[in-house]
C-alpha cells in the first residue's frame, strides 16, 4: 500500500549534467546509428531499439494487427516454434521485451556478455524471422481478447478509450491499438506479416545500448542485429488535429468511484515555451504531493488518493491532459476544484516562490536519474526519438533556469484554456450532468 | 506471450514476486546495529551520485489491533503530517527542494519510509525521518481529512475492482486466526472509525529505533552512513516497552476451503488456488527455496509445466501461473491460477488445472528445465546489480520478515543447491487440497 503511486509518465527530459556518463554516437559499418554508453562495472549489457511509427502505421480496419504481431515476435522463429525459442533464451538467461505504442515499437533486451553473441542472434531471429505459426496466432489472439472483453469493464480502461475518441476522432490516436473484438478477430497470418514488414525497417530505427560493450562491439552487432531488415516500411500517418470540445462528458458505469481524465491542448518540446509549460505543469499537478492539484483535491478536502497532470508531447500530437478518481458522491466537487484551479491558475499565474522551487526540484532530480543500465539506456533512446541533440545534458538544466516569471505567466495566460478543458467521467457520478461549451 | 492481464496480474502484485533476486557481492553489503538496537544495512553503488535512504519498521497491518484494521497503513499516511518540528507537508516539501522524491509503503510484516535524494543530502534525510520517529503530533481535523484519502485508496484499489474484492474475500477464507487473513488497507467498516488514538497507540507501540532498520543505498560509504545515523538516530532512545512480536498462529488446514465470487463488472472469469505453505525461515531457507524454484518450474512462462500443458498441448487456457511469496514473517501460501479459455468453464479449467499438479507430482522436474531456471538465478544476481534499489528492498523485506543479512546472502546458494528431488517433495507436501482454498471469480448470473 503506497501513500501514492505515480502513473506511468511521460519522461522528459534526461542527461545529468554533472553524472560521469558520457554518450558516444556509434555508427556501424552498415550505416546504423547508435547512441553508446560503455560502462563496464557489470558483465551485461542493455540494449533498447525504438521503430518509430509503431501501431499508428495500420490501416483502421487491421486496428491491433502491430500490437498482435509484436506479442507475436517471441513465438517463434526461424527453425524455433515458441516453445524451443523460450527455452533457448531461459537457457541464456537473456531478457527480450517487445511492445507496441501509437508512436514506437519498442524492443528492450538485456544480455550477459558471457553469451553476447548467441543473445543477439536469437534476438536477430525473432526479429527478422518470426514464424507467425498458425498455432501461435491463435494463442496470443485468444490472449489479446481476453484483455478486450476486460477492457469493456474496467472503468479505466473505458474512459482512455473514450477519451482518445473524443480528442482524436478518426486519427489512429483516437482509437486503441488493441485494436477491437471484431479487428482482432478477423486478422489474418497475412495481415500480420504486412504490419511486420510496414514497422521494421531500418528507415526509423533509434538504438542505444549502455553496458559491458565496446564502439567496435555494437557497431559489428548492430549490422549482425538489424542489418537484414527491410530499407523501408510503411508510411506514417499525418499529425492528428486534438479537439477539445470542453465540458464534461459522462459514460455510464456501475462501479462505486468514478475515473475521470482531463485534458486540453499541450505543446511540444521543440516549441520555445516548453519549459515554461514544463515547469507550469510541474506547479500545477505534476509534481506529486507538492502540486496545486494534489494540494487542493486531496490534501485540503481529501476527494481523492492521487490526482496527476502531464504534457503528452506525442509524435503526432501534443495534449496537457490528467486524471483523477473519486467516490460517485463527491467526483462533482473534485471536477469543479480542477476547473476553478485551472482558472486561477490562467489568471494568477504563479509566484516567484513558486517557480524557484519548481527549479530548485527539477534541476536537482534531473542528475539523480541517470543510475543504471537499463534506466539510461531507456532515456537516451527516447531522446533520440525525440530528436534531441547528444549533448542535450549539458543543456537541459539550463533551459529549465532560463524560464523567467514572466515566461511562465505568460504561457499560464497564453496556453491554459478552462473554456476547452475537457472531462470523461466513467461511473455513476452524483450532482455532475453533462455539459459541452 | 503476452504478459498477464492487468486482471491476473493483480493477483501477483500482493504476492510479489516468483523469483526473488539473489543479494549483491556480499563486500557491497555493510551492516551493524547502534546502541539504541537501530540495525543499519548500507549497499554501494558509486555509479551515481544518489542514495535512497529508507526506515523500515517491523509493524505492519499484521500486528494490528482486533478491530482496527488499517491502522498501520493510516498512521503511514499520517507520518506526512505535523511534528515537533515540522508542519504538515514539510517533509515532502523538504525533500522536493532538494530535488528528490519521497514515499511510503505498508504491507502485512512492514511499514517502510524512503527518500531518493543527492548523496550529500543524506544527513538532512536522517534528521527528518529521526524527528518524525518520535514527535509526530496528530491534529484532529487532518486525521478526518486523511480518512477520506484512504477511504478513496480503498475505492482505488479494491472496490473498483472485482479482483481486488475477489483476492481479499480469498485471503479471508486463508486464515482463519492469522491477521494475514486482514487485507491491509483495513476493512471499510473499520477504516471509517480509525481515530487519533488509534494511531497515536500503534505509533507509541512501534515506532523506536530497536523495532526499525535503517537501509541506506547508493553513493556513500559505511563510515559516512555510520556517523550520520549515530548522530541523528543514535540520540532516540529504545523503547523498553516494545512487545515481543507473537501473533496468533494458523490451525493445521483439514479441510478444502472454496468460494465463488460474483460481480457483474467480471469479463474473464478465472480459477484461483492458494495452498497453504512454509515461509523462509533464519538459518534454515532450504524449503523455501525449494518452492521457489517450483513456482518457477510449473508457472513462470512459456516453459512451464502449467503453460506447456493448458496453453501449448492444450488449449484450455489463455493465462496460467504460479506464484509464491516466500519472505513472509508467518506462514504464507503457493497459489497457482488458471484462466481458461472461451467457451471453457471454470469446472473444466479447475479440472485441467489438477491433472497438470497430479501428472507433475509422477513424472517430476524436466532436468533441462531445472538447469535453466539455475542459470536464471545465477544471471539474476549479475543482473540485480544493475538496480540498488531493488536491493536496498529486499534486505528490508528479509530483516523485517525474520530473515537476517546472512540469509539474504546465502540465498542464492540455497537456490543453486536445489535438486530436482527437492522441488518433487516440495510440491508433495504443498499441493494437497485440503490445505488449499479454491476460488472462482465470476460474472454475475445472467437472468433472462
Amino acid at each position: 500500500m503506497m501513500r501514492f503511486i505515480l502513473p506511468v509518465m511521460l519522461a522528459l527530459a534526461a542527461l545529468p549534467a554533472r553524472a560521469a556518463i558520457e554518450i558516444k554516437e556509434v555508427v556501424s559499418p552498415g550505416g546504423i546509428t547508435a547512441w553508446l554508453v560503455e560502462d563496464h562495472a557489470i558483465p551485461f549489457t542493455a540494449l533498447e531499439i525504438r521503430f518509430r511509427g509503431g501501431a499508428s502505421v495500420e490501416a483502421a480496419q487491421k486496428r491491433g494487427a502491430t500490437n498482435l504481431m509484436t506479442a507475436l515476435l517471441e513465438e517463434g522463429a526461424g527453425e524455433m516454434d515458441a516453445r524451443a525459442f523460450a527455452r533457448a533464451r531461459d537457457g541464456l538467461a537473456a531478457s527480450f521485451r517487445y511492445s507496441v505504442s501509437d508512436d514506437a515499437l519498442s524492443v528492450s533486451a538485456q544480455f550477459l556478455t558471457e553469451n553476447r553473441d548467441a543473445a543477439i542472434d536469437l534476438l536477430r531471429q525473432s526479429l527478422i524471422a518470426p514464424r507467425f505459426d498458425a498455432e501461435a496466432i491463435e494463442r496470443v489472439r485468444g490472449q489479446v481478447l481476453s484483455g478486450l472483453r476486460s477492457d469493456e469493464k474496467n472503468p479505466q480502461s473505458i474512459a482512455s478509450r473514450r477519451f482518445a475518441a473524443l480528442v482524436y476522432g478518426d486519427h489512429p490516436y483516437g482509437s486503441s491499438l488493441d485494436g477491437t473484438i471484431d479487428t482482432v478477430s478477423a486478422l489474418t497470418r497475412d495481415d500480420l506479416v504486412a504490419a511486420h514488414a510496414g514497422a521494421l525497417a531500418r528507415d526509423r530505427i533509434h538504438v542505444s545500448a549502455v553496458g559491458d560493450i565496446t564502439a567496435d562491439q555494437l557497431g559489428a552487432l548492430l549490422d549482425s542485429l538489424l542489418g537484414d531488415l527491410p530499407a523501408t516500411g510503411a508510411a506514417l500517418p499525418g499529425l492528428a488535429d486534438p479537439v477539445f470540445p470542453g465540458g464534461v462528458e459522462v459514460v455510464d458505469f456501475a462501479t462505486p468511484q468514478s475515473v475521470v481524465l482531463f485534458g486540453q491542448p499541450g505543446i511540444g518540446q521543440e516549441d520555445p515555451d516548453f519549459f515554461a509549460a514544463f515547469i507550469l505543469d510541474h506547479i500545477l499537478g505534476g509534481g506529486g504531493f507538492e502540486s496545486r492539484l494534489m494540494t487542493e483535491v486531496r490534501e485540503k478536502r481529501g476527494l481523492t488518493y492521487g490526482i496527476y497532470t502531464y504534457l503528452a508531447d506525442r509524435e503526432l500530437a501534443q495534449v496537457w491532459g490528467g486524471s483523477v478518481a473519486s467516490a460517485n458522491d463527491r467526483v462533482a466537487e473534485a471536477v469543479e476544484v480542477i476547473r476553478a484551479e485551472w482558472q486561477r491558475m490562467q489568471q494568477d499565474g504563479v509566484s516567484q516562490d513558486d517557480l524557484d522551487n519548481a527549479k530548485t526540484y527539477l534541476t536537482g532530480a534531473y542528475p539523480l536519474r541517470f543510475d543504471g543500465n537499463g534506466t539510461i539506456a531507456n532515456i537516451i533512446v527516447g531522446m533520440q526519438m525525440r530528436g534531441l541533440p547528444i549533448d542535450y545534458a549539458a543543456t537541459r538544466n539550463d533551459q529549465v533556469n532560463a524560464v523567467t516569471l514572466e515566461d511562465v505567466n505568460r504561457v499560464a495566460r497564453t496556453l491554459l484554456d478552462p473554456a476547452r478543458l475537457s472531462f470523461v467521467v466513467v461511473g455513476q457520478p452524483e450532482g455532475l450532468t453533462e455539459s459541452s461549451n | 506471450m503476452l504478459r498477464l492481464s492487468a486482471v491476473v496480474f493483480s493477483l501477483a502484485l500482493v504476492l510479489s514476486h516468483a523469483m526473488a533476486r539473489p543479494a549483491l557481492a556480499d563486500d557491497q553489503v555493510t551492516s551493524f546495529t547502534l546502541p539504541n538496537g537501530m540495525d543499519v544495512v548500507v549497499v554501494e553503488d558509486h555509479r551515481a551520485p544518489v542514495v535512497m535512504h529508507m526506515v523500515w519498521y517491523r509493524a505492519g497491518s499484521a500486528d494490528e489491533p482486533a478491530g482496527a484494521s488499517g491502522i498501520a497503513h493510516f498512521l503511514e499516511h499520517l507520518m506526512f503530517k505535523r511534528t515537533e518540528k515540522m508542519e504538515t507537508g514539510e517533509f515532502s516539501r523538504t525533500v522536493a527542494r532538494n530535488g528528490g522524491r519521497d514515499n511510503a509503503f505498508t504491507s502485512y510484516d512492514y511499514t517502510a519510509y524512503f527518500q531518493r535524494v543527492a548523496a550529500d543530502r543524506l544527513g538532512l534525510m536522517m534528521q527528518m525521518e529521526a524527528d518524525r520517529m518520535v514527535n509526530l503530533r496528530l491534529d484532529d481535523s487532518e486525521i478526518a481529512t486523511e480518512r477520506e484519502v484512504i477511504i478513496e485508496e480503498r475505492n482505488q484499489r479494491v472496490e473498483n475492482s472485482p479482483a481486488a474484492l475477489f483476492r481479499e474475500q480469498k485471503d479471508a477464507v486463508q486464515y482463519l486466526n492469522h491477521r494475514y487473513g486482514v487485507p491491509i488497507i483495513g476493512w471499510r467498516h473499520e477504516m471509517v472509525a480509525l481515530d487519533r488514538d488509534d494511531a497515536l497507540a500503534f505509533y507509541e507501540r512501534y515506532y523506536a529505533p530497536n523495532n526499525a532498520i535503517l537501509i541506506v543505498a547508493g553513493d556513500v560509504t559505511p563510515d559516512e552512513v555510520r556517523a550520520l545515523a549515530e548522530q541523528h538516530y543514535g540520540p532516540i532512545p529504545a523503547n523498553p516497552d516494545l512487545p515481543e512480536r507473537l501473533r496468533p498462529s494458523e490451525p493445521p488446514q483439514t479441510a478444502e476451503r472454496r468460494l465463488i465470487y460474483r460481480d457483474a463488472r467480471v469479463a474473464q472469469p478465472y480459477v484461483s488456488r492458494s495452498y497453504l505453505a512454509p515461509e523462509r525461515d533464519s538459518g534454515a531457507q532450504e524449503t523455501a527455496a525449494a518452492l521457489t524454484v517450483l513456482a518457477e518450474v510449473l508457472g513462470s512462462g512459456t516453459t512451464s509445466v502449467m503453460a506447456e500443458a493448458l496453453q501449448f498441448d492444450t488449449q484450455v487456457a489463455t493465462f496460467t501461473g504460479a506464484f509464491y511469496g516466500g519472505t513472509s514473517l508467518d506462514r504464507t501460501t503457493f497459489d497457482v491460477v488458471v484462466v481458461p479459455s472461451e467457451g471453457v468453464s471454470l469446472e473444466e479449467a479447475e479440472a485441467a488445472m489438477d491433472r497438470v499438479l497430479a501428472d507433475f507430482l509422477n513424472t517430476g522436474v524436466d532436468a533441462e528445465q531445472l538447469d535453466r531456471i539455475k542459470m536464471q538465478v545465477r544471471a539474476a544476481q549479475i543482473y540485480a546489480r544493475d538496480d540498488v534499489e531493488s536491493i536496498a528492498n529486499q534486505y528490508g523485506r528479509a530483516l523485517t520478515q525474520g530473515l537476517t543479512v546472512a540469509d539474504v546472502q546465502a540465498w542464492p546458494d540455497v537456490l543453486q543447491a536445489v535438486t530436482a528431488d527437492d522441488v518433487l517433495a516440495a510440491a508433495r507436501m504443498v499441493l494437497d487440497r485440503r490445505q488449499a482454498v479454491t476460488g472462482w471469480l465470476m460474472a454475475e448470473e445472467v437472468t433472462q
